[in-house]
């Protein structure tokens, strides 16, 4: 009796330490709320992005962000790409000849410019991170490839855990959509903002460079969404999250054939284990 | 007793095989991604169009561009080339098959075959430099057939880029190519 | 080793190829009809279940590098390349990051069942110390690994870890300038540690080889501690411990699948999605999780050299485990006081890996220091007396009476059953 309860004993412990250990370890900035946990359409095991939603949120980025954001990992081919935006080869060699690309050099040994092809990268905004700094009052406008990837917040305990089983993975989109809505026009008293920041609820420390970047009616949708920051920061936020993991969709789908797979494969190995096992005690 | 014993058999003898058929399957699965990543990448077949600017390239030129990673050989030919090329008769070459990607795979290698389509514009030929031997470039303007000459094994080809002497089984490649315009190409 | 079967090949081919190289005898021998005393419980799956990983961490490790380019301008965007462009990219690179993470819980369960049932005691001592050598190894490995994407995580915790060795006197400095291949972390470093990432696993597997045969010499531990008598005590590896290990590692795969396919980056840091910039330190840097306990420990002393040596000195003591204990009974199982100082160590683990996990400020380095000195303490006070003074419970004559015991201990009409032999 003593085994069977040190097994058990055992089994919750190592479950206990490998869940404890596992918990990502991301500092909580002072002073900045948690954000709240938003509805994505590509949470949860059978995630999958909205098309219209994506070429919604792609406008929003082409007109609003894409003035100082780049997004160089971000191929115009990528637009057609099977689980993305759903654009139609066609109109995606028309978006990319609306841009020009550096090319070169030619046989003078001069760059030149030329309209955007399939296989070109979305172009920069500013030519190094220098520029951009000059022109953003000292900040960097982060690049879209992987930013809605790279941004945290400290869920705590036990949240993390709970996260493991819900299977939570958007706390990029929910920070960003917290910030994107998080402006002040007034810092509340006794908050100096420093010259050229703008206050924002949720941006570590409050002070952010970038100013309140959408307000209702800024972009014009042809399919009657309501135009409201609150649409437009979930459809850019949206578009950035394929942006940064363009492969999502079949990554949940194999992962449901997988799991069927080896749950079922684990059902008949179980079988088969006590089979061969059903002479010998143990 | 004995039935029995056949059926209980049977059952043990299907869950056994039923499991490792799985295991063979799931295996089977496993390897695909790892053969898969393989093939050439999205952003390799993007890159699969190059512009020529045709007005560039003088009478008798051959201009090389590089087209997924291989030369191309764009060839101003003078009207004497084009006459040698045409007095060839089809059924002496060593490959009577075009091998020109813009027509059908067993179109004949007429020297309308492998130049380009159009009034004016049979002077072009646009040509893979690759030796279809072993996969050399070979050097222009040279050998026997005032083509080409493929330094590695020998290999000749004539004016309009068929093989006509040597351990090359086949006519360069034509690459699929169309105009843009009357003096640029798009290869690809 | 007394087998259930010697190998003796029908075939005159096999037999004309067996006389000259014994291949297919080793094989029997070793995987077919080696004995495994039949108690074996689920935990000791995962010496396959780490086979497992090692391997599928060799081969979508060898698959990605047919992809990467280990350039400090070029490695993050090569990485992304792979997730974006390459035909199931994705797939193998998150399987790859995902694994080493599964291949730690994986190491960290098999040291735990090896500390609990005193896997360690004569005379396995060497195969333990191989596998703290293999332990090691993988830290390494792993951290070398976590540098190659070349995020703001890899180049940070690159810098935090190779300035450890600046505390070394004298010579310190000059060691991580060598370290480096420059005047800080730079592509030198990247192109050294992906070189030496690419070897350490192969020489993993060396010494896994190695830990195989010295099992193999040896003997399987078991849950009861008590060594196999007779054949009655073991049964043939194939089918029997074949087919359990591939059940614990379809379980192993099931847990696994849950993290690569939904939570992918759950394990990673946010951070290491910004590339690496030398200029701008991340707010809160934090190492892989399978080495916060480490990181606690080295934090929670104020000296650098003494955070240093406490360190590597919680990885060192664990190669004299078979010294320090002293008792002679082997399995926890049998050993009432030993068991609860195991599971109060265990939390003290998961505590120390806890507050690596948090900024190094006030309570939690009190708490680290606590939690430090604990875990020396277990080994170097608590292991040594515990066999002076412990009472164990009787241990079973045999493994078979152990099985016989516990099936009919479990029917409530035999419970007096047990007594006897529990006392015998």
């Amino acid at each position: 009796m003593s085994n069977t309860m040190s097994f058990r004993s055992i089994a919750l412990g190592s479950l206990a330490a490998v869940l404890m250990l596992a918990g990502p370890a991301v500092a909580q900035e002072h002073g900045a709320p948690k954000p709240p946990r938003e509805e994505w359409s590509f949470a949860g095991p059978f995630g999958h992005f909205d098309r219209a939603q994506l070429q919604r949120g792609f406008q929003v980025f082409k007109e609003v962000c894409s003035s100082c954001h780049s997004a160089h990992l971000f191929a115009f081919r990528n637009l057609a790409q099977e689980g993305g935006p759903g654009f139609t080869e066609a109109q995606a060699k028309a978006v990319a000849e609306q841009y020009q690309i550096e090319d070169g050099p030619n046989d003078a040994g001069d760059m030149f410019e030329r309209p955007g092809r399939l296989s070109d990268h979305w172009p920069s905004p500013f030519p190094n991170e220098q520029a951009a700094r000059a022109s953003n009052g000292g900040a960097y406008p982060p690049d879209f490839s992987t930013l809605a990837k790279a941004r945290t917040y400290e869920v705590g305990f036990p949240g993390f855990l709970i996260d493991i089983v819900t299977q939570y993975q958007e706390q990029g989109p929910d920070y960003i959509h917290a910030l994107l809505n998080g402006y002040h026009d007034e810092p509340p008293e006794g908050f100096t903002l420093p010259e050229g920041a703008h206050y924002n609820e949720f941006f570590p420390g409050h002070a952010i460079k970038m100013p309140k970047p959408l307000s209702d009616g800024q972009v014009t949708y042809s399919d009657g969404t309501p135009e409201t920051v609150d649409q437009y920061s979930r459809d850019v936020i949206s578009f950035m999250m394929w942006l940064s993991e363009p492969h999502l969709e079949a990554r949940k789908r194999l992962g449901f054939q997988v799991m069927i797979f080896l749950i079922i494969f684990g059902g008949l190995l179980y079988f088969t284990k006590k089979k061969v096992w059903r002479n010998v005690e143990h | 007793m004995a039935t029995t014993g056949t059926a209980e058999t049977t059952r043990r003898d299907f869950l056994y095989i039923a499991t490792g058929a799985m295991g063979a399957v799931g295996a089977a699965a496993l390897v695909w991604p790892f053969v898969s990543q393989l093939q050439p990448d999205a952003s390799v077949l993007a890159l699969s169009s190059t512009e020529v600017d045709l007005s560039l390239i003088e009478e008798g030129q051959i201009v090389t561009v590089k087209w997924r990673g291989k030369p191309v050989f764009v060839w101003n030919r003078t009207a004497e080339d084009v006459t040698k090329a045409k007095d060839v008769p089809v059924a002496s070459l060593i490959d009577p098959v075009a091998r020109n990607a813009n027509l059908a795979a067993d179109a004949p290698a007429t020297d309308a075959n492998r130049a380009a389509e159009g009034d004016g514009r049979e002077k072009w030929l646009v040509v893979v430099g690759i030796c279809t031997h072993l996969g050399c470039v070979p050097i222009g303007h040279a050998g026997e057939f005032d083509g080409w000459f493929c330094p590695c094994h020998g290999s000749e080809y004539d004016s309009a880029g068929r093989v006509r002497r040597g351990p090359a089984p086949e006519n360069l490649a034509v690459p699929p190519y169309q105009f843009v315009s009357d003096t640029k190409i798009s290869i690809g | 080793m007394s087998g259930h079967a010697t190998f003796e090949p029908k075939n005159p081919a096999l037999k004309w190829f067996e006389s000259r190289l014994p291949l297919v005898g080793l094989i029997h021998s070793s995987f077919i009809a080696y004995p495994t005393p039949r108690n074996l419980n689920y935990w000791w799956t995962f010496g396959g279940i780490l086979s497992l990983m090692l391997v599928c961490q060799i081969l979508t490790g060898v698959v990605l590098v047919m992809h990467y380019t280990p350039h400090a301008t070029l490695a993050f965007d090569s990485v992304e390349h792979i997730m974006r462009d390459v035909s199931y990219g994705w797939l193998l690179r998150y399987m790859h990051a995902n694994g080493a993470s599964m291949f730690f819980i994986a190491v960290y369960i098999h040291m735990f069942r090896g500390l609990y049932y005193g896997s360690y005691k004569n005379p396995r001592e060497v195969l333990w110390i191989l596998g703290c050598i293999i332990y090691l190894l993988m830290m390494a490995t792993g951290f070398m690994g976590y540098v190659l994407p070349w995020g703001q995580m890899s180049f940070w915790g690159a810098t935090v870890i190779t300035n450890l060795f600046s505390a070394i006197p004298v010579v310190g400095p000059t060691i991580v300038q060598w370290l480096w291949g420059g005047f800080s972390v730079d592509n030198a470093t990247l192109n050294r540690f992906f070189s030496l990432h690419y070897l350490l696993p192969f020489m993993i597997a060396g010494v896994v080889v190695l830990h195989v045969w010295a099992l193999h010499v040896v003997g399987q531990n078991n849950p009861t501690g008590v060594e196999p008598k007779s054949e009655k005590d073991t049964v043939p590896f194939t089918p029997y411990a074949t087919i359990k290990d591939a059940f614990g590692m379809v379980c192993f795969l099931i847990f696994f699948s849950w993290f690569l396919f939904y939570i992918p980056n759950y394990l990673g840091h946010a951070d290491n999605y910004i590339p690496a910039n030398p200029l701008v330190t991340p707010a809160h840097i934090v190492p892989e999780w399978y080495y916060l306990p480490f990181y606690a420990m080295l934090r929670s002393v104020p000296d650098k050299l003494g955070g240093v040596l406490t360190m590597f000195g919680a990885i060192a003591v664990l190669f004299f485990v078979p010294w320090l204990d002293t008792s002679k009974v082997r399995s926890g199982a049998y050993r009432p006081l030993f068991k609860q100082f195991f599971w109060i160590w265990l939390a003290v683990c998961i505590g120390l890996g806890w507050l690596g996990s948090k900024p190094a400020e006030g309570g939690y380095v009190i708490a680290g220091r606590i939690l430090t000195v604990w875990y020396f303490v277990h080994f170097l006070v608590i292991l040594p007396l515990l066999g002076l003074f412990e009472k164990p419970k009787a241990v079973p004559a045999s493994i078979t009476e152990a099985v016989l015991g516990k099936n009919k201990g479990a029917a409530p009409a035999s419970t007096g059953a047990q007594a006897p032999q529990t006392k015998g």
